[in-house]
């Protein structure tokens, strides 16, 4: 008798969740089948709910439409560049506050918490001010340079070098080892899940970081791949070419995805870390 | 702490990239913004004279900005009540001794990787007043014509949904993770005493996980006041109306298309106040629970 309870239970826990789980990826079946007609399917009435097979034929033309190789280069060298001095410089700065005695390392709490609160639609306006002044609107450095310092990142390495037996240092010292030695042949070797998350993390937001690229470039060939939804999406208000602007839709979202997928444990895990304090 | 003595030198190296765009990019323009929220601004930014608090004045006088801030809240506060409490029921349901665990663990995570322009094209798409299959579904069923480029309800609720949609990965991560923490003893121990397991969530799980709901509750804030920008703009460009012009979008247009660079930056300082109020409550709330682990 209780184990036929349990089994039940066990099937409606199934049957929520396969529910949920099916609405929750409904918008991203729809957008896949709109993508794959023609115009005339895409508009038929009632809507047609299985895939059509013009899904490459869309895409060419919304690649072509909005110059997406450009903006995807673009997406791509500002996620990698700004993921890649993320995660050297937090190792850097998080190696500094949890291997040194230093003055102003009590610091670290109060400026990861100010600059936690300051993201950047509250200091936009004198930010634009200052990138006239360096000269950077329509560059690669406005669209990297500012993003590099991350407090995320120093307190997710903070935490797991915490974790480090003091031993380990205390050994390669003895060994005599250099700190920057300590640091490259030991320490990061260690970090690699740790890396991987935090570039799961820092990949995701640049490539979907939209506000500052938006202000920060005019010149079309510095725009990035978000932009260039929005201008695929306002040809759809006036031409109507909804299987265009999802096939569009499609290869914009695929790259944070792809990296996303492929690191799926090393970012749980980086989660897990942030939650366990 | 200190593992390496004698290098006196090399920790200041060390932060010091990080610590220089700290300051250059962050906290000189937020200085600076302070700053400007005192002047009155010609537009191409050529002459400033200093005005005191009158941008600040004329902005608590504004109906416009106290519905853009006071929609920002409601729009926040659905993100966070609706998102968080589906995300924890779905998290919960992930941890119960069921078959297929690790996969639906991992089923839900995607939504993190989509961007908010991605996921309002998407839901615009869904509610398209003419080709919609969600504006049908509704038609069908209350007989109501959805359409979000006129009706404010309908571009609110777009705006809403899509926003509880992107989170569910992030917020459902979390959740799990911070499940997994609860000891067991706990839970077995209020059912030896009786507990059904409906009570027991209630008076060890859900107080335990509060960290947890702490921290999601500021993620989704700022989700909410910042990262929404890119679906209004893309797909509701604040209206119709002001419906969907929340904070950030007001200053935005405030400082760059109607040239107010002064009051667009006192409504910045004052996005900060707010930000730093619900991140401070953030951090008092997991503090306690240092203490009461103790």
């Amino acid at each position: 008798m209780r184990i036929k309870r349990k089994t039940l239970y066990d099937i409606l826990t199934h049957l929520i969740l396969i529910t949920i789980l099916l609405g929750v990826a409904f918008p991203v079946y729809y957008t896949f089948v709109m993508a794959t007609h023609t115009h005339r399917d895409a508009y038929a009435f009632p809507p047609i709910l299985r895939p059509g097979n013009q899904l490459l034929e869309n895409m060419e033309r919304a690649w072509n439409r909005v110059n997406l190789s450009r903006l995807m280069v673009n997406s791509l060298i500002i996620a990698l560049t700004v993921s890649a001095g993320k995660i050297v410089f937090s190792i850097l700065a998080s190696f500094a506050f949890t291997h040194f005695k230093f003055r102003g390392a009590k610091l670290l709490f109060p400026l990861a918490m100010v600059t936690q609160m300051m993201p950047l639609p509250v200091r936009i306006i004198p930010m634009y001010r200052l990138m006239v002044e360096f000269g950077w609107l329509n560059t690669y450095y406005a669209l990297t340079i500012p993003y590099l310092a991350s407090t995320t990142g120093i307190i997710l390495f903070r935490q797991f070098y915490m974790t480090v037996p003091e031993e380990l240092a205390d050994a390669a010292r003895v060994d005599g080892a250099t700190p920057l030695r300590y640091l490259w042949h030991i320490l990061i070797p260690l970090s690699m899940t740790n890396i991987a998350a935090l570039f799961v993390i820092e990949f995701v937001y640049m490539w979907n970081e939209y506000l500052w690229p938006m202000v920060a470039t005019t010149a079309q060939d510095m725009r990035v791949a978000q932009i260039g939804l929005r201008m695929l999406y306002t040809t759809e208000r006036a031409a109507a070419e909804w299987n265009i602007v999802m096939a569009g839709t499609i290869l914009i979202m695929l790259p944070p995805l792809i990296v996303l997928i492929l690191f799926r444990k090393q970012f749980a895990s980086g989660i897990a870390m942030q939650t366990t304090k | 702490m200190d593992r390496f003595p004698g290098h006196k030198f090399l920790p200041y190296l060390l932060v010091f990239p990080s610590i220089f765009v700290i300051a250059i990019f962050l906290l000189i323009p937020f200085g600076q913004a302070i700053h400007l929220s005192f002047f009155r601004i010609s537009p191409f930014g050529r002459m400033a004279h200093y005005v005191g608090w009158r941008n600040y004045i004329e902005l608590f006088q504004s109906s416009a900005y106290l519905q853009s801030v006071l929609n920002s809240f409601l729009f926040a506060g659905l993100v966070i009540g609706i998102g968080l409490t589906l995300s924890l029921f779905i998290a919960v349901l992930t941890t119960q001794r069921i078959r297929g665990k690790a996969f639906y663990q991992v089923a839900f995570i995607w939504t993190y990787a989509m961007s908010p322009a991605i996921a309002g094209v998407m839901w615009a798409l869904i509610f398209d007043p003419s080709i919609g299959v969600g504006t049908h579904l509704i038609r069908n069923v209350t007989g109501y014509r959805l359409n979000f480029f006129t009706d404010s309800v309908g571009a609110f609720t777009l705006v809403t949904v899509a926003s509880i949609w992107i989170m569910l990965g992030y917020n459902i991560c979390f959740y799990i993770a911070g499940l997994q923490n609860v000891p067991h003893e706990f839970k077995e121990a209020a059912m030896v005493d009786g507990c059904t397991p409906w009570k027991s969530f209630w008076i060890i799980t859900f107080p335990m996980l509060s960290p947890t709901t702490a921290f999601l509750i500021f993620v989704n804030t700022v989700y909410a006041f910042f990262q929404s920008f890119a679906m209004v703009d893309v797909v509701t460009m604040g209206g119709p109306g002001r419906t969907t012009e929340f904070m950030v979008y007001k200053i935005y247009r405030d400082g760059f298309d109607r040239m107010q660079e002064g009051q667009a930056a006192a409504q910045s300082v004052l996005l900060f106040i707010m930000v730093a109020a619900i991140a401070s409550f953030q951090i008092y709330t997991s503090t306690r629970k240092a203490i009461y682990n103790r």
